[in-house]
């Protein structure tokens, strides 16, 4: 019966989602279209970038390298797998729909696994270790895909056709994952395994004290984001003819880290509102260039004096909306799946 | 055999010796106080039975198998169960979930099946949000219970504190000064209260206690260390008038052909 449900849900949500994209296509330019799909792009970045640094408290200052893995990883296996699936299925919208899920849950994958080889050794200290590591990380792998000759070293990769990667990025999709990758991080979040990775923010020897095994859930929160920024990048490839190891530069973590600081260091909700407002802003500032940066330092500085703790804090949407309500019991999870 | 036993502990911090040789044996059922001065390493053995650190020498028998060097997690696990003399609880988290982190054993279910909130998952949250308001009645909390815990006036986070110990349904609590900043009133619930969990729940407790009332009234051994040593052992009425520990607290008497201060 709930099985039912979810899937009754799940089947609106997504005919809403691709009622939206009719709209989104016949409403605007095609300009604006790749603003929404950027912003949607930042959404998952910052959804799971804030489970690492918000929720648990570890800082990654370098998951723009998780973006590229998932990123040339998506468009390595999308390429490879077009081929096979297309012969078995024959060309057509669902061929090109199974092809770029797998790809992008390749893409995920591989960068899960890398982030869990990062985070092993790393996270087994405490403290700004991770920090470090993940600087150098995003910096050595950017470095690898520039070398690395068969993903084109620094011209990029751009498949085996000469028009580039296929644009399977499309509005329903990023939405739909979007979708996807916010419930089940809320999921995670609002639940035992999320209470203990917030113990382990606030008092870790105190968590470790209360039986938690705070070095296995901080390298399994870690991959996880480390996945869903796959998840972006294997979304951005497809987004565009091919991958750049210029596209993941340090900056790109920059930008992460500016959503989820500007929303709210540990709020989902707030991590959604930073992606929107990075990808509308870099539009904004795009006559700027670098000096954009300058900009985002002085808003950095500007909230740290207004607002240190963002926008909504650690708190979440349904929060302010409930805050009537008595609060005698630990706010229920809400039942998305 | 005894709950806990510590079998010539020794604990070396570079050049300082803060627990050397220290042994004793812990009843089932028995409140049990550790005392002495300041820096006299009672804590510090706390956090080696807790496995914050890892003694250099000597054995700690929890039910009889050997816990030292065991991590702290793997310990907690075990059925020890610990409060913070500097307070230590998860301030921007409401009282309920404070003590629902410590509600592992009571949550199967997982991390897949948290995201996708399966029957079990919720069927084992209910049992868990449950029990934390069970303890937090225990303790008097639970009006608190969806209170910030950073908010709450100090003996309420003391006792919180306690009550996030007790959702590992341990055999043995250790308690570091939990008096501390309460005033007279609030030490005497506290006695009750640590009777309580005794008496009601089973529970055999470890007491570091500055309070003597505290601890006279409540313990029944009380084994006191000073410079990391164990000076004396014995009931509080022995210990009350053991001259080792009046020295260690007051002061030798000086010698007469000396000069006092």
């Amino acid at each position: 019966m709930r099985a039912a449900i979810r899937l009754a849900i799940a089947a609106a949500v997504l005919l809403a989602i691709y009622g939206l994209m009719l709209g989104v296509e016949a409403g605007f330019t095609e300009y604006v279209q790749r603003i929404i799909l950027l912003a949607g792009i930042n959404v998952i970045l910052a959804v799971g970038l804030n489970l690492i640094n918000g929720t648990t408290g570890q800082f990654s200052i370098g998951h723009a390298g998780f973006m590229a893995v998932g990123a040339y990883g998506a468009a390595f296996v999308g390429v490879k797998l077009a081929g096979p699936v297309h012969g078995l299925l024959g060309p057509g919208a669902f061929a090109d729909a199974l092809v770029f899920n797998l790809a992008l849950l390749a893409g995920a994958l591989f960068a899960g696994v890398t982030g869990l080889i990062v985070g092993m050794p790393s996270l087994r200290l405490r403290g700004d270790y991770l920090a470090v590591v993940t600087l150098g990380f995003g910096e050595i792998i950017r470095i690898l895909f520039n070398n690395a000759s068969f993903l084109g070293s620094a011209t990029g990769y751009f498949g085996d056709d000469p028009s580039g990667l296929p644009a399977y990025t499309n509005f329903f999709w990023v939405f739909a994952w979007v979708t996807l990758i916010v419930a089940l991080i809320h999921n995670l979040t609002f639940s035992q395994t999320g209470r203990s990775l917030t113990a382990i923010r606030e008092d870790e020897i105190a968590a470790e004290a209360m039986a938690t095994p705070s070095t296995r859930l901080k390298v399994t929160a870690f991959a996880i984001s480390a996945a869903t920024a796959g998840i972006a990048g294997g979304l951005f490839a497809h987004m565009q003819a091919g991958v750049r190891p210029e596209d993941f530069r340090f900056e790109k973590s920059i930008d992460m880290i500016v959503m989820i600081i500007v929303g709210g260091l540990g709020s989902i909700s707030g991590a959604i509102l930073g992606g929107i407002f990075v990808a509308v802003s870099l539009e904004l500032m795009r006559d700027l260039q670098q000096y954009r940066l300058v900009l985002y330092a002085l808003l950095l500085i500007l909230i740290m004096i207004v607002r240190p703790e963002g926008l909504l804090g650690t708190r979440e949407l349904h929060h302010f909306l409930r805050r009537k309500k008595s609060a005698t019991t630990p706010a229920p999870p809400t039942g998305r799946a | 055999m005894s709950l806990l036993e510590l079998r010539s502990v020794d604990k070396i911090f570079g050049g300082l010796h803060a627990v050397k040789g220290v042994s004793f044996r812990v009843e089932k059922g028995t409140i049990f106080g550790l005392i002495g001065p300041n820096g006299a390493g009672k804590t510090t053995l706390f956090n080696v039975i807790t496995g914050v650190y890892t003694p250099e020498h000597g054995e700690i028998l929890f039910q009889g198998k050997n816990i030292a060097g065991l991590k702290p997690a793997m310990i907690a696990e075990r059925g020890v169960a610990r409060t913070f003399q500097n307070i230590r609880i998860f301030k921007t988290m409401t009282v309920a979930e404070n003590v629902m982190v410590a509600g592992h054993h009571l949550h199967k279910a997982s991390i897949a099946a948290a995201i996708l909130r399966t029957r079990s998952y919720e069927r084992d949250e209910r049992a868990l949000a449950q029990r934390a308001h069970e303890l937090l009645d225990v303790l008097g909390l639970a009006p608190l219970a969806g209170e910030v815990a950073g908010s709450l006036p100090y003996g309420s986070q003391r006792r919180l504190e306690i009550a996030r110990g007790l959702m590992l349904s341990p055999q043995l609590l250790l308690l570091d000064e939990p008096a501390a900043g309460m005033n007279s009133q609030e030490a005497r619930t506290l006695n009750e209260q640590i009777r309580f969990l005794r008496d009601q729940l089973g529970l055999t407790v470890i007491l570091v206690e500055h309070n003597m009332t505290v601890v006279m009234n409540v313990c029944e051994t009380i084994h006191v260390v000073d410079h990391g040593e164990t000076i004396a052992e014995g009931t509080p009425g022995e210990i009350k008038t053991h001259p080792k520990v009046l020295a260690a607290y007051l002061g030798e008497e000086e010698p007469e052909n000396e000069a006092s201060a």
